[in-house]
């Protein structure tokens, strides 16, 4: 996956959505084994010290734990992994209703909107 | 000794000229740090310094706690700004040259960073263009397993794709123990791999932060600081 950072806000909180992200959809599922820093940092070409300071946040959040010998895994309690993906969900639906407002829809309309839209898609 | 560099009241006159003005800085160790200034604010100078090839009008600048000389070329491994190597040798040796000369110098990844990047080390550095060279120059320095990295405009010269691979070896050669100092022009390109930037102008260090700071407290990228300090 390409590492999309943005150059007007902190690098280290960026590298905390794109990983939380990573998690939720499954990619780095519960339990499993991250790549070493090092590893990740040449992924996403950021400075190791940067993506260091980006796992120990994780770590903080209940998402990762490190295992003294061994490395850094994904979290096994499901429902905190959920309860990431919810917020996150949950701040994308915020965002969407708020440009739709700006463009003069009220939440119903933009309801049906969105309805109308996915089942084109499908 | 927890300081790489460190740099006491450090002054330096040319003749009509205060190119340091001064400078006080500490730089520890396992850092990336950026060394940013416009054209004439004394980056080179200062670089020069700590490779003891000028000597400091006052003030100290010290390596790990010694003053520049052949203990401290030891563990510093320099890119000047303009090269020295001689143009009717090869690749293959000019790698000899410098295993001959470092005893840290890894013969094994300066081969491969090489092969990565598609230099043909049979080839005469006088047969090669502008940006190959310097991709030369910088696999040499890279391939020294030093204590501290001195690369003065380590990418001016080199296309977008070659200048990814450099920054991504600067990434993959990250150590604890090892700090590297780059000075250039092109922040944009170099930011994301920084822990530190240092602005230095007219002689004076101006801004000592870190890159997310710098992002967090100001809400733009280093890049756009810059412009905005050193508006001309």
């Amino acid at each position: 996956m390409a590492w999309n950072l943005k150059s007007d806000r902190p690098i280290y909180s960026q590298l905390v959505e794109q990983i939380e992200l990573l998690i939720v959809s499954g990619i780095y599922p519960a339990g499993s084994k991250l790549p070493s820093v090092r590893d990740l940092a040449g992924e996403a070409s950021v400075n190791p010290n940067t993506m260091q300071r980006a796992l120990a946040q994780l770590e903080n959040d209940g998402l990762l734990y490190t295992q003294r010998t061994s490395g850094r895994f994904v979290t096994e309690d499901v429902e905190r992994i959920m309860q990431i993906k919810n917020n996150l969900a949950q701040g994308l639906i915020k965002e969407f209703i708020e440009n739709m407002r700006n463009l003069g829809y009220d939440t119903k309309q933009a309801i049906q909107l969105l309805e109308k839209t996915a089942e084109e898609e499908e | 000794m927890e300081n790489i560099l460190e740099c006491q009241n450090l002054v330096k006159f040319y003749p009509k000229c205060l190119a340091l003005n001064s400078v006080n800085l500490t730089v520890p160790k396992g850092k990336i740090v950026g060394l940013l200034g416009p054209n004439g604010s004394g980056k080179s100078t200062l670089i020069k310094l700590a490779n003891d090839l000028i000597q400091p009008t006052s003030g100290k600048i010290l390596i790990a706690g010694m003053e520049p000389g052949i203990e401290t070329k030891k563990i510093v491994s320099y890119l000047p700004e303009r090269t020295y190597l001689n143009d009717w040798m090869t690749v293959n040796d000019m790698i000899g040259f410098f295993s001959d000369f470092y005893q840290d110098f890894n013969k094994g990844k300066a081969y491969d960073m090489l092969a990565r990047l598609g230099v043909n080390p049979s080839l005469r550095l006088k047969t090669m263009s502008k940006g190959t060279k310097e991709k030369v120059q910088l696999i040499l320095v890279m391939s020294r397993e030093a204590q501290l990295y001195l690369l003065d405009e380590p990418i001016g010269g080199v296309d977008p794709a070659a200048r990814d691979y450099i920054l991504d070896t600067i990434i993959g050669n990250y150590n604890p123990e090892a700090t590297v100092i780059i000075s250039t022009h092109l922040i944009a390109d170099v930011e994301k791999i920084l822990d530190e930037v240092i602005f230095i102008n007219q002689g004076n260090i101006v801004l000592v932060s870190t890159v997310d700071d710098i992002r967090e407290n100001e809400n733009k990228s280093v890049d756009a600081l810059f412009r905005e300090v050193f508006k001309c």
